[in-house]
């Protein structure tokens, strides 16, 4: 498996990461070399089996439609949720201003 | 079949149009967190430590908001999932804490359905129309970006982060803007019975994307394009009319149509080219690993299905059967505030084809002049069927019955109430009748003499003359007996 | 007497209960050990108010004659991946610099609850991404054990649970959470001579524990022995209404249950582990396993799990996708680091934020993850991948037919030297090659130390069980233990 270096700034770009050229370039065949052993999967024969879903058989519990039954999954804690925030104004998280 | 069509330079173009309606569930809560859904609250305050994606949170779904979405697939006779799960859709945008959003793609909670619409719905004659759904899932909405307050900053409040909507997608049978119009009221109708939407487009509670394209009669779909977040029906009206138009002048000029985001702009009623988004097509949607398997068992689907009221169309029907006309049985199931008014009133007994004139004519009329909506009209059912009543009882008559209203309108009181107070009992009082007759035949003897005479057309007039003698109360139907004998007696003396 | 920090788990509970020494005596005892071994880098932060708390608290109990709390007077330490109150949390990563939660997880909380201690954050693999602790941001943690060849070369504590490791091993606190998402609590519990369990999937509350890969991260201890291992996981483990994929069970008495008589048991030995080039101490350490267990009543029978080589592969699928999204939420705008070049607009804060916080290790498998998830390679990587999972479980369900339990060695190898693969990825992930396909399959299992390789290094023999098994698990650990008879320990260099 080969991977070039606009693939992998490609990848980056979709991940967000920002990449020199130098280490796009470093990285491609070091990405090449895990995704062709990896593609090592592509030999077996999984005619007719089912992904995996849940490792336990277990299905998807539902809770009840109430605010703030548990504070640590409820809302009202505005000081808690900017806590860290590496730029919070007025309430609001601040990020560098968005032309949509 | 629609016959919209455009008039283009080379000939007459369709348009094919589908809907992506996102609707927001009604819930107190939350789809994957505790944290409240109320609309207008101060910034960041409707926010958990789930919803700003904080390290190491996990979403727990809410039950109330899979089970409106199961309800809204019933009431569009959609086949039910069972088996669903819900899919990460990735993209970095500052509006979405997580990174991405939780949606469904691959096995969503509802699959076909249909919407039945009528091309005209003031016409009951009209041409009906059966429109696709294609699916409903649930997926989590995102917060909003304030661009206005800051001059080099934009502000993020998460309190919409995490609002559970439906997603409720339409096949591509829409063929006119009329047809897109009345799909959508009919889809906000739909959501208002089944209470699983609110329905108010103003306060973002329902948006649609808009999926238009254009192409000569019996040639392949077109290249479509998408507008966005459009937030009435007025506006998504506009964008099908615009787009379509568009898309025209650019086949007929030798170009072609690109598959775009579109964003419309009311002010000057056109759509134009979002700046595409860097990468924006590949979402690389994967199951979420924090969520299992959405399985839905029979208990579920059957309290589901128990709980869901009587939709329009069902409604219309009964309505009609119950001797009401097909025009006022739609305009009365149309909305289910207006549809629950009458359905209390009939409950009080009335007749149901008097109940249905009075109600769209005089109440409907009423709410109009008064600028109110009948989720807080002053009249309550149980008022209006004892204004009912007293019309059937021969107490009131229709023009009395309307003053008796006014009063009831402006005063809240009850019917009754403002016939004693007021005084304006119908009298079928014979005896006062006729001596006000003998009064108007007198102070008109050439009237008298010229209907005698063969002018039949001025009976009309002395019925008049004698009810706004007898200041409206006097029964018209024992007026016109009465006067018809006095008129008619003459003669034969 | 023997000194407070050479006591374990089950000794200090018992100590303090019995009133043979102070809750705050053995506090502090090791919050002096945590304070002179900073050359082992295990901590990230230290926390001796909250351990003297619990202990003031403990004492104070029992001097009022109330019961002790399950944990009351114990003393641990918490992998840095558990969200603890006021207290930095970064999972060793740079981009979390800076990031105080307010929020404490449930693992830890159920630890406190229980009346325990923290004597600290420990250090790992960033984001829980490594086999060795090479890839924290805060450093390398070091091995309290060295070879018995002379040299001083510095060796890997194992990954990511290093820091837990390390400092269980070097008796810097008797016990210590991990957290395994394809052997980070089994390996660096091989690599350094102490026992540790994962349970299975779902037995503990991932909320609050910063996400590596949803579909296989499960809390679990570590601690220099079984009962120790099962005194805290029964702590730690139990049903959280907060995580979707808890599971809604009771949680067993371990402790109580523990014995080590195997009458009945069936072992199975998958024949699919001889893996070329293992060494041949840890071939002979695991036939002594079998051994010992046969000794202690169990039968041996040889099972097949056919798609084991697939594991490996299909993790790093599976492990890099999930991470690739679960880290997406690092962005550089409610927590975190933040670099923003001069000019840059949102995309160009996320990318510089995400490139500057994150290390290299970390930043390759979301590459990874996010290349195997993107358009046109979803069906032939990830679909597949969770395709050869399904093979992989059906693998181990077919064994459970003939067997109750597993043996295996618990990595291919005795710790290596902190250099030693680091240049290479793929002969870092082959360390993983035994612990991976349980991980898939979501079992209990656990390392348990056999046997000092010709180095003096520790080796560790696995056991995985039967869904909920843990009580399994832990017996045949126990037996292994009582006949291993591990008493070997680092000198203290440090």
């Amino acid at each position: 498996m080969s991977v070039d270096t606009a693939t992998v700034k490609r990848i980056a770009s979709l991940a967000r990461i920002a990449i020199t050229d130098e280490d796009a370039a470093r990285m491609a065949p070091e990405l090449g070399n895990i995704l062709g052993w990896i593609e090592m999967l592509g030999e077996v024969d999984t005619t007719g089996v089912e992904p995996m879903t849940a490792v336990i058989p277990n299905t998807l519990r539902l809770r009840d439609d109430v605010v703030n039954a548990d504070p640590l999954t409820g809302g009202n804690i505005r000081e808690q949720v900017l806590a860290n925030a590496p730029v919070a104004e007025h309430g609001f998280f601040a990020v560098p201003k968005v032309i949509e | 079949m629609s016959d919209y069509r455009i008039q283009g330079e080379t000939g007459e173009w369709e348009v094919v149009v589908g809907l992506e309606v996102h609707a927001q569930v009604t819930s107190n809560a939350k789809l994957f967190s505790g944290a409240a859904t109320a609309f207008g609250a101060e910034p960041n305050t409707q926010v958990s430590l789930v919803d700003a994606a904080m390290p190491g949170m996990l979403p727990v779904p809410n039950r109330e908001c899979i089970r409106q979405a199961v309800r809204t697939g019933m009431a569009i006779e959609a086949q039910i999932n069972k088996w669903s799960r819900f899919d990460r859709k990735n993209y970095f945008y500052a509006d979405l804490p997580q990174g991405y959003q939780i949606s469904q793609l691959y096995h969503p909670i509802v699959g076909e359905g249909a919407i039945d619409i009528s091309l005209d719905e003031k016409n009951p004659d009209a041409t009906g129309k059966r429109i696709g759904v294609e699916r409903i899932h649930v997926e989590q909405d995102a917060g909003k970006l304030m661009h206005d307050q800051h001059p080099t900053q934009s502000y993020v409040d998460l309190n919409r982060s995490g609002v559970a909507l439906m997603e409720i997608v339409s096949k591509p049978d829409l063929a006119s803007p009329a047809e897109t119009g009345a799909y959508l009221r009919k889809l906000r109708s739909i959501l208002r019975y089944v209470g699983s939407c609110d329905g108010n487009m103003e306060e973002g509670s329902m948006r649609a994307d808009v999926n238009v394209s254009v192409r000569k009669p019996g040639d392949e779909l077109g290249t479509r394009t998408e507008t966005k977040n459009v937030n009435s029906v007025r506006f998504v009206m506009a964008v099908v009319e615009q787009e379509a138009k568009r898309q025209v002048e650019v086949l007929e000029a030798g170009g072609k149509i690109v598959q775009e985001t579109r964003l419309y702009d009311p002010d000057r009623n056109e759509t134009r080219s979002m700046r595409s988004k860097e990468d924006a097509h590949d979402y690389r949607y994967f199951p979420d690993p924090d969520l299992l398997p959405l399985v839905l068992d029979d208990a579920f689907l059957a309290e589901c299905r128990a709980s869901l009221p009587e939709l329009p169309d069902a409604k219309r029907a009964r309505y009609e059967a119950l001797g009401i006309a097909p025009y006022q049985a739609t305009v009365l199931t149309a909305e289910v505030e207006a549809a629950r008014w009458f359905d209390a009133l009939l409950d009080a007994g009335v007749k149901p084809a008097a109940a249905a004139n009075w109600t769209t004519s005089e109440l409907f009329g009423a709410l109009n002049r008064t600028g109110r909506d009948i989720g807080n009209s002053p009249v309550s059912p149980a008022q209006a069927a004892e204004l009912l009543g007293l019309i059937a009882d021969g107490t009131l008559s229709g023009s009395l019955a309307k003053q008796v209203f006014e009063v009831m309108l402006e005063t809240g009181d009850g019917a009754a109430k403002v016939v004693e107070d007021r005084g304006l009992k119908q009298t079928s009082d014979t005896g006062a009748i006729e001596a006000v007759i003998a009064e108007v035949m007198a102070a008109n003897a050439d009237k008298v003499a010229d209907y005698r005479g063969g002018k039949d057309k001025l009976f009309g007039f002395f019925v008049g003359q004698t009810m706004k003698a007898m200041g409206g109360k006097a029964n018209p139907a024992v007026v016109n007996e009465l006067l018809k004998t006095a008129l008619g007696e003459s003669v034969a003396s | 007497m023997t000194e407070l920090t050479d006591l374990g788990v089950a000794g200090i509970r018992d100590g303090v209960r019995d009133g043979s020494f102070t809750a705050r005596e053995v506090a502090d005892a090791f919050i002096v050990k945590v304070s002179q071994a900073k050359a082992l880098n295990a901590f990230l932060v230290e926390t001796p108010e909250h351990a003297i708390a619990a202990a003031t608290a403990a004492d104070t109990a029992r001097e009022a004659g109330e019961t002790l709390k399950p944990l009351a007077g114990v003393p641990i330490g918490m992998k840095d991946l558990f969200c603890t109150k006021g207290v930095a949390t970064t999972a060793a990563s740079h981009i979390l610099e800076g990031f105080t939660p307010t929020y404490e997880s449930t693992v830890s909380q159920n630890l406190w609850d229980a009346g325990a201690g923290m004597l600290g954050k420990l250090n790992m693999d960033q984001f829980a991404m490594g086999s060795s602790n090479e890839t924290s941001a805060f450093g390398n943690v070091i091995s309290p054990w060295k070879r018995n060849d002379g040299g001083n070369a510095s060796l890997a504590p194992g990954g990511s649970s290093g820091g837990s490791s390390s400092a269980v091993a070097a008796r810097l606190c008797p016990g210590a959470t991990g957290t395994d998402t394809g052997g980070s609590i089994r390996q660096p519990a091989a690599f350094t001579g102490i026992s540790g369990i994962k349970p299975t999937y779902g037995r503990c509350s991932r909320w609050g524990t910063i996400a590596f890969a949803s579909s296989l991260d499960q809390a679990g201890p570590m601690a220099r022995d079984v009962k120790d291992c099962a005194i805290l996981l029964e702590a730690m483990a139990g049903f959280d209404a907060k995580d979707g994929t808890s599971l809604q069970l009771d949680v067993p008495k371990w402790e109580a249950g523990l014995s080590a008589n195997l009458n009945g048991l069936r072992v199975g030995i998958p024949k699919e582990y001889r893996v070329d080039g293992m060494p041949e101490e840890i071939e002979a350490l695991w036939q002594q396993g079998i051994d010992w267990l046969k000794d202690a009543g169990a039968t041996i029978v040889e099972v097949s799990l056919p798609h084991t080589k697939y594991a490996l592969p299909a993790y790093y699928i599976i492990a890099p996708a999930e991470a690739s999204s679960n880290l997406a939420r690092y962005d550089g705008v409610r927590y975190g680091i933040r670099d923003l070049p001069t000019g840059a607009g949102l995309q160009d804060m996320y990318a510089a934020t995400r490139a500057d916080g994150f290390g290299p290790e970390v930043k390759r498998r979301i590459m990874i993850g996010t290349y195997v998830l993107s358009a046109g390679f979803y069906d032939a990587y990830y679909t597949q991948a969770q395709k050869v999972r399904t093979l992989i479980a059906r693998d181990f369900e077919k064994a459970w037919e003939t067997c109750d339990v597993l043996l295996t060695p618990t990595a291919p190898s005795a710790a290596f030297a902190l250099g030693e693969k680091s240049a290479d990825p793929i002969a870092m992930y082959l360390n993983d090659v035994f612990t991976v396909p349980s991980s898939l399959a979501g079992l209990p299992a656990m390392s348990v130390p056999g046997g000092l390789d010709k180095q003096g290094l520790p080796l560790g023999l696995q056991i995985i069980g039967k869904p909920l098994d843990e009580q399994g698990v832990l017996n045949a650990g126990l037996a292994i233990e009582q006949r291993a008879g591990f008493t070997a320990r680092p000198e203290a260099w440090w």
